[in-house]
Order: structure tokens, then sequence, then C-alpha cells
């Protein structure tokens, strides 16, 4: 693998090598909050911000960090990184503090922001962590803007909480597919968006670690 | 390097200075911004009230349209206003939770699936405080999924409904969620919460298959049990056990013979 570049760092996150779609990490957020874009946003936003300065950080104090209590250390960055972006939202962005709720919290135990402290800040620069942290704040923000743009506009018929399709609770022709406000539509729709990049990109496709064997004949079991 | 990172000197320095430099930050954060966040829930909850009795509009001052709002404690087994809480601060909520100023709700009567509920309450007067156009009571109870904590406006004659809302819910969206709904929130205006003048026990419930009188409101489609929530935490908190007693005030000022018969039950309760 070659060194990493500033640029190859923010952008390949987002479609080569994308957090959610090809690592499958931070799936559980992704799940909760993507019913409305404008929710989505300010989450890929916090995320961002905390992955960024984490890496930043973490990768800062690398060389005095002793390796056995260092997921510790790295734990204790990006708690307290939340917890200042939970305050802040509280007190700048108020109504979406309160439609995000508990996930603001659960940043802490997103499986990204652990996973770029430990396998990149801790052996790269800390200019480099930090846009490395942006680019995977960026992958992860891909596709939740995407999932949030199907169910908000399926789901409640409009995005960024303007009306697309009228809906008939409105007075208007559109039967919102309710289906797609519950978090398990979420999990199709990253499905079918993982499905949809590793056909674009056929080298994301993992190998197969062992094959099935065809079905037992009867006589094999006696 | 590794090796000396690793010696318990090193690991506890690092360990202690973290922790310091990280609460330093984080209480840096939660102090600093406490007297924002504090105005923010306090602008919410006043706007929840505005928004209830139908004087909120996006981009308003709510600080200058909730001046015509005016908090009074309530003491609910006898209807009475009662000036031992700041109204400012007072929470009836959280009063539930303390034995000394709550009772526990025994199965039968306890419809709204309350398990406690507070003595006193806070309501909201809208206009003279002496002659409100609106009344606004705190309402809540269970749902589908969990507490819903609302609002409900009553006109001046303590029987016609301006308006309701809830402002804390965990109902499922575009079913149950929908009693956030505006355009179900204004099938409300207008609604009485008592059958007749006499009646003590509200009538006021969500209906089935359209509402044929103004008792009757239409429940939420694919939500049965978010409706029957909705109507069991009305049913609870106008009765006698909740707000009965201090819309009886309101409703008997009509004819003065009946505040008189109202008074001699509430002394005999």
């Amino acid at each position: 693998m070659s060194a990493p570049t500033p640029k190859g760092v923010l952008v390949t996150p987002i479609f080569k090598n994308n957090p959610i779609a090809l690592q499958i990490l931070g799936i559980c957020s992704a799940l909760a909050v993507t019913s409305s874009m404008s929710v989505s946003l300010v989450m890929t936003l916090a995320v961002m911000f905390v992955t960024a300065l984490s890496s930043f950080f973490v990768s800062l104090i690398r060389h005095h960090i002793p390796s056995s209590i260092r997921i510790i250390v790295q734990m204790t960055i990006i708690a307290s990184l939340v917890i200042v972006v939970d305050q802040l939202l509280k007190a700048y962005a108020y109504d979406m503090s309160k439609q995000l709720s508990v996930f603001v919290g659960l940043i802490i135990t997103n499986c990204i922001v652990m996973g770029r402290a430990e396998g990149f800040a801790m052996t790269n620069s800390p200019g480099l962590s930090f846009l490395d942290g942006i680019g995977n704040g960026m992958g992860y923000g891909f596709i939740l803007m995407t999932v949030s743009f199907f169910r908000e506009l399926l789901g409640s018929g409009s995005v960024f909480g303007f009306t697309v399709l009228q809906t008939v609770q409105n007075g208007g022709w559109y039967v919102p597919n309710g289906l797609l406000l519950l978090p398990p539509s979420a999990f199709f729709i990253i499905g079918l968006l993982i499905w949809a990049m590793r056909a674009i990109n056929p080298e994301q496709v993992e190998e197969t670690e062992f094959k099935m064997k065809e079905n037992t004949q009867p006589k094999e079991a006696v | 390097m590794a090796q000396s990172n690793n010696s318990i000197k090193k690991i506890l320095t690092v360990a202690f200075a973290l922790c310091i430099v990280c609460s330093v930050i984080v209480s840096t954060a939660a102090v600093g911004l406490r007297a924002k966040q504090e105005l923010n829930q306090e602008l919410d909850r006043k706007s929840n009230i505005l928004d209830v009795a139908g004087l909120y509009e996006p981009g308003i001052d709510v600080e200058k349209a909730f001046e015509q709002v005016t908090p009074r404690v309530v003491d609910l087994r006898t209807g009475e206003y009662t000036d031992q809480f700041d109204p400012a601060s007072y929470s009836g909520f959280q009063a539930a939770k303390d034995p000394a100023q709550s009772r526990t709700l025994s199965g039968e009567k306890d419809i709204a699936g309350l398990s406690r509920q507070e003595d006193y309450s806070t309501v909201y007067l809208v206009g003279n405080p002496d002659n409100p156009e609106q009344v606004i009571l705190p309402i809540r109870g269970q749902g589908l999924w969990g507490l819903m904590r609302g609002y409900l406006a009553v006109k001046g004659d303590g029987n016609t409904i301006q308006g309701i809302t809830f402002y804390s819910h965990s109902e499922t969206p575009g079913l149950g969620g929908e009693v956030d709904n505006p355009r179900w929130k204004a099938k409300w205006d207008g609604k009485e919460i008592f059958a007749s003048k006499d009646s003590v026990e509200p009538a006021i419930a969500l209906v089935k298959g359209g509402a044929s009188d103004a008792t009757e409101v239409d429940a939420l489609s694919g939500a049965s049990l978010t409706s029957k929530g909705v109507t069991n935490l009305l049913q609870f908190w106008l009765s006698p056990e909740g707000f009965g007693e201090y819309l009886a005030r309101f409703r008997n000022g009509v004819t003065s013979d009946a505040v008189q018969e109202a008074s001699t039950d509430t002394e005999g309760a």
C-alpha cells in the first residue's frame, strides 16, 4: 500500500473505501437518524467534527500513548469531543438536538470514529489524520444523505422538510410508505447501495472465505 | 521508546494528564453553555404553550407573546390557586415523583397509566388572569410506546377546547406520531369536554369512523392504541381526579347558583 496523500485520505473514503458501504461500520446510527434529511446532515457534521478532531488529537500524542491503555485514551478523547458537540447542539441548535436525542451521545460508540483513531491516527501525522477524519466523515455523510433522501421523500413526501409529494394526510394525493419511516427500511436501502457500489467497482467484492458444500444426500448422514 | 511508554510511571502520567485536560474541556463546555441551553428549554416550553393557545407563529418574539400568559399553581384536590410554589419554577411532573407532594393512583383510577399524580399543577392563563380567555392545562399519559406529554387549551367557559399539543411522545412515525400533525390538531378547535352542564365526568373521546357531535374527535387512522391513550389521558386529567375541580370554577361562572352548589360540593368532598 502506498503512503497516504492528503488528497487520497480525503477522497477515497467517499466511494472507494466507504466506511459504511465497504467496511460496514457505523450502521446503527445510519439506521436511526436517516428518516429526515436535515437531521442526517447535522449528524454527519457532528460525526465529521468528532472523527477529524479525535484523529487529530490522538495523532498528536501518539508517541506518548502507552499501548496498554491506548483504547481507553482514544475513548476518553472521543467521549470528551462528543460531549462538547452535544452541549453545543443543545445551546445553538436546540430543535435539532431534540430530534437527534440520544444519537449524538452514541457517536461515542460509532465504530468509524474509533476505527480511524486506532487504524490511521496512531500511525500517521496529525494533519493527515485530521483530513482522514474529514474524509471518513464525508463517506459516512454520503451514505446517510442518500439513505435519508429516499426515506424522507418516499416516507414523508418531502426533501429537507420542503414538501415535494403532497401527502394524503395533508390533503394531497401521495400515500406515504410508512415502512420507510421505520429503521428497517434503512437496512434495505444501504443493502441496495452496497450492491450498486460493488457492481460499479467490482474490486470491492470480497473474496469468498469459504464455500458451502452442496446439499448433503440422506445416505451421507447415515 | 515503546518500552519507556509502557512503564507504570508513564502510564499513570498519561492517564492523569489526559483526564485533567479532557475534564477541563468538558466542564468548560457544560458550564459555559448552560445559560444558553436553559434559555432554549424555556423558550421551547413557552412556544409550546403559545402554540396550543393558537398564539404562535414561526418567527414571533416568544418572550413578548408570552407576556399575556400568567402561570399559576393550582391545588388539584380543591381547584384553588396556591401561592405555596413559584409558578415559574414549579414542575408538577417532578413533584409527581416526590411522595410528599403526590399520591399513588390505584389500578382502576389510573386510566392514563401514570401510577403517581402530583397534588399541585401549573396552569397558564391567557389574557386577564381573573377572567382568562383561555386556560392551558398540562396533560400526560401513556400512548402505545411511552409517555405522551402535552398541553390542552380550554376556553374561558371551562368546557370548549381551543387546542391540544403533544410536545414529547414516542409514537410510531406516520401512524400514532400523527398526534402532532397540525391538520389533526386543528380538529380539536371548538370541541366540548362535557356532555352537559352538570356532568362532572368528561365525555370527550376519540372515535373511529367520523366524529358525530361536539364531544367526539376523529381518531388517528391506523393508531387505535395511541388514540385510546389520548382519550384515556384526557378523561383522566379532565375528571375530578385531575383538573375537574379547577375547571368547575369556570364552568359554574356562567350561572351564579351553580357556583354555590359547586363550593358546597367541594367542602363536602
